[in-house]
C-alpha cells in the first residue's frame, strides 16, 4: 500500500509536470515569458533542480539517459540559451556515465575491449559535432534537435531488443581485435559467452552517433544500445552497460569543446546535475516496485512535446 | 569458439585499472564540484558575474555572452579562479579530464600484454581527447 502511494505520488508529480510544460509550451509562451525576470537569483536554479529531479526519476523508469530528456525540455521551456543547455546537458550525461562506469567495468558487464575502438570513432566525431553545433545558427540547431528528438521517439516505439542475439560467427575484425567475453546471467545462473559480428557496419554507424551526441549535447545511449545490441549482436546487458560507459568517453570530448567555448554556467550545471542524480537514485528504487510501461509512454509523450517545441522554436512559430 | 577458451568472468587487468582510476577521479571531481558550488552560492568568494545579474546573460548565445561579459574563451578561466563562479570549472575540468588519465594508465598494461593494436588505439584516443581539451579546436560564432 505504501509502495502504491509512493508510486501514485510520483505519477502525480509527473503528470503535473507534463501539464505544466504543456500549458506553458503550447501557448507559445515559455516559462520565462510567463514569469518575467523579476525573481530572486535562486529562483531558476531551484526550479531547475526540481524539474531535473523529476526528470531523473522518469529517465530511469523510461529507460532513457538524462541528457536526452534534459536538452529538449530545458531548451524548450526554460529561459536559457541552447548553447548553455547543450553544455549542461553534456555534463549531466557525462556525470551519470562517470558515476556508473567504474561499477559496470569491475562487474565485467561493460566491455573495455568493445568500447575502446567504438569510443575512438564516436569521440572524434563528437568533437566535430560539437563544433558544427556551435557554428550553426541556433534556429537550425533547434530544428535539427526537434527532428532528432522525434526520431528518437520513433526509435523508442519501434526498436526491438534482443536479450542474447544470435551471432553464428564473429566477423574478421572483431576476431582480430579479440572482442568477445563472458558474463553470468543472474536470473538463470547461466554463464553466457558472447561475441559480435558486423563490426565495420557498427563502427560506421558510430560516426553518426558521435556527431549527434556532440551537436545536441544529448548523450547517446538511445542510439548506442540498438547499434551494439541489434547491429553488432552484443547481449542486451553488455550493450546497455558498455553504452553507459561509452558515454563517459564520447561526452568527454564534446564537453571539452563546450567548456572551452564558454558554454558552462555553474548556476545551471550543478543544480541540474544534483537533481538528475538524486532523481535517478530514487528512480532506481521505484523501478524495483513499479511497472514502468506507463511511465515509458509518458516519457515518449514528453519527448514528442519537447521535440515539437524545439521544432516550433527553430521555425519561429 | 577456440579463441574464447581463455576468457573468464573476471574483468581484464587493464579494465580493473581503468575502473579504479575512473572511480577515484569521479569522486574527486564530484566532491570538488559540490564544494566549489557551495563556495560560490554562499558568497564565500565573490563571483565574476554577480548571481543577481546572471539572468541577464543566460538567454544570450555564447559568443554574445563572452563579448558582453569580457570572459575569455578556452583555458582563460584558469586565470579567473579567484572568482567563485570560475572556481566551479575546476571540478568540471577534473570530470572532463579523468578519462584521459584512465587511458594513459592502461597503455603500459596493454603494451606489456603485447596488445599493440589496443595500445595504439588508446594512444590515439589520448591524442583526440587532449586535442579537444587543448582548446585548439576553435569554433566560429553564429
Amino acid at each position: 500500500m505504501r509502495k502504491d502511494l509512493k508510486w501514485l505520488t510520483i505519477s502525480t508529480i509527473g503528470i503535473f509536470l507534463v501539464m505544466f510544460l504543456a500549458s506553458t509550451g503550447f501557448a507559445d509562451t515559455s516559462i520565462s515569458e510567463a514569469m518575467p525576470g523579476d525573481h530572486a537569483w535562486w529562483y531558476w536554479p531551484i526550479v531547475l533542480f526540481f524539474v531535473t529531479f523529476v526528470m531523473g526519476i522518469f529517465a530511469v523508469l523510461g529507460g532513457v539517459g538524462g541528457g536526452v530528456l534534459y536538452v529538449p525540455i530545458i531548451s524548450g521551456f526554460f529561459p536559457f540559451h541552447l548553447d548553455f543547455v547543450r553544455g549542461a546537458g553534456l555534463l549531466v550525461a557525462l556525470s551519470g556515465a562517470l558515476a556508473a562506469g567504474p561499477g559496470l567495468l569491475k562487474s565485467n558487464l561493460a566491455s573495455l575491449r568493445l568500447a575502446i575502438p567504438v569510443a575512438l570513432i564516436a569521440s572524434s566525431c563528437a568533437i566535430v559535432g560539437a563544433m558544427i553545433g556551435l557554428a550553426l545558427p541556433t534556429n537550425i540547431v533547434q530544428i535539427a534537435l526537434g527532428a532528432t528528438i522525434l526520431g528518437i521517439c520513433a526509435l523508442m516505439l519501434t526498436a526491438k531488443k534482443s536479450e542474447i542475439p544470435d551471432v553464428p560467427k564473429a566477423d574478421n575484425l572483431s576476431t582480430a581485435l579479440r572482442i568477445y567475453g563472458v558474463y553470468r546471467e543472474d536470473s538463470t545462473g547461466e554463464t553466457i559467452n558472447w561475441k559480435i559480428h558486423r563490426t565495420p557496419v557498427g563502427l560506421f554507424l558510430f560516426i553518426g552517433i558521435g556527431l549527434m551526441a556532440g551537436m545536441f549535447g544529448l548523450g547517446a545511449g538511445w542510439a548506442n544500445v540498438p547499434v551494439l545490441n541489434l547491429v553488432m549482436g552484443a547481449p542486451l546487458k553488455i550493450s546497455v552497460a558498455t553504452s553507459k560507459f561509452l558515454l563517459s568517453i564520447t561526452d568527454t570530448s564534446a564537453a571539452w569543446v563546450y567548456l572551452n567555448q564558454g558554454c558552462v554556467i555553474p548556476l545551471m550545471v550543478i543544480p541540474s546535475l544534483v537533481g538528475i542524480m538524486l532523481g535517478s537514485f530514487i528512480g532506481v528504487r521505484v523501478l524495483k516496485v513499479a511497472k514502468p510501461t506507463f511511465i515509458r509512454w509518458m516519457v515518449i509523450a514528453i519527448l514528442v512535446l519537447a521535440g515539437l517545441k524545439a521544432l516550433s522554436k527553430g521555425l519561429g512559430f | 569458439m577456440s579463441e574464447n577458451n581463455n576468457i573468464t568472468l573476471e574483468a581484464t587487468p587493464e579494465q580493473v585499472i581503468y575502473a579504479s582510476l575512473l572511480g577515484k577521479g569521479m569522486l574527486i571531481g564530484l566532491a570538488m564540484l559540490f564544494a566549489t558550488f557551495a563556495i560560490y552560492v554562499f558568497g564565500i568568494m565573490d563571483p565574476y558575474i554577480p548571481v543577481e545579474e546572471l539572468s541577464n546573460y543566460w538567454g544570450m548565445g555564447v559568443q554574445e555572452y563572452l563579448q558582453t561579459t569580457n570572459i575569455p574563451a578556452g583555458w582563460g578561466w584558469v586565470n579567473m579562479l579567484q572568482y567563485g563562479d570560475f572556481l566551479n570549472f575546476l571540478g568540471v575540468a577534473v570530470l572532463s579530464g579523468i578519462t584521459i588519465l584512465c587511458y594513459l594508465a592502461i597503455i603500459p598494461t596493454l603494451l606489456k600484454n603485447n596488445d599493440k593494436v589496443y595500445a595504439l588505439i588508446a594512444i590515439l584516443e589520448v591524442i583526440v581527447l587532449s586535442l579537444a581539451a587543448s582548446g585548439i579546436l576553435s569554433v566560429g560564432g553564429h
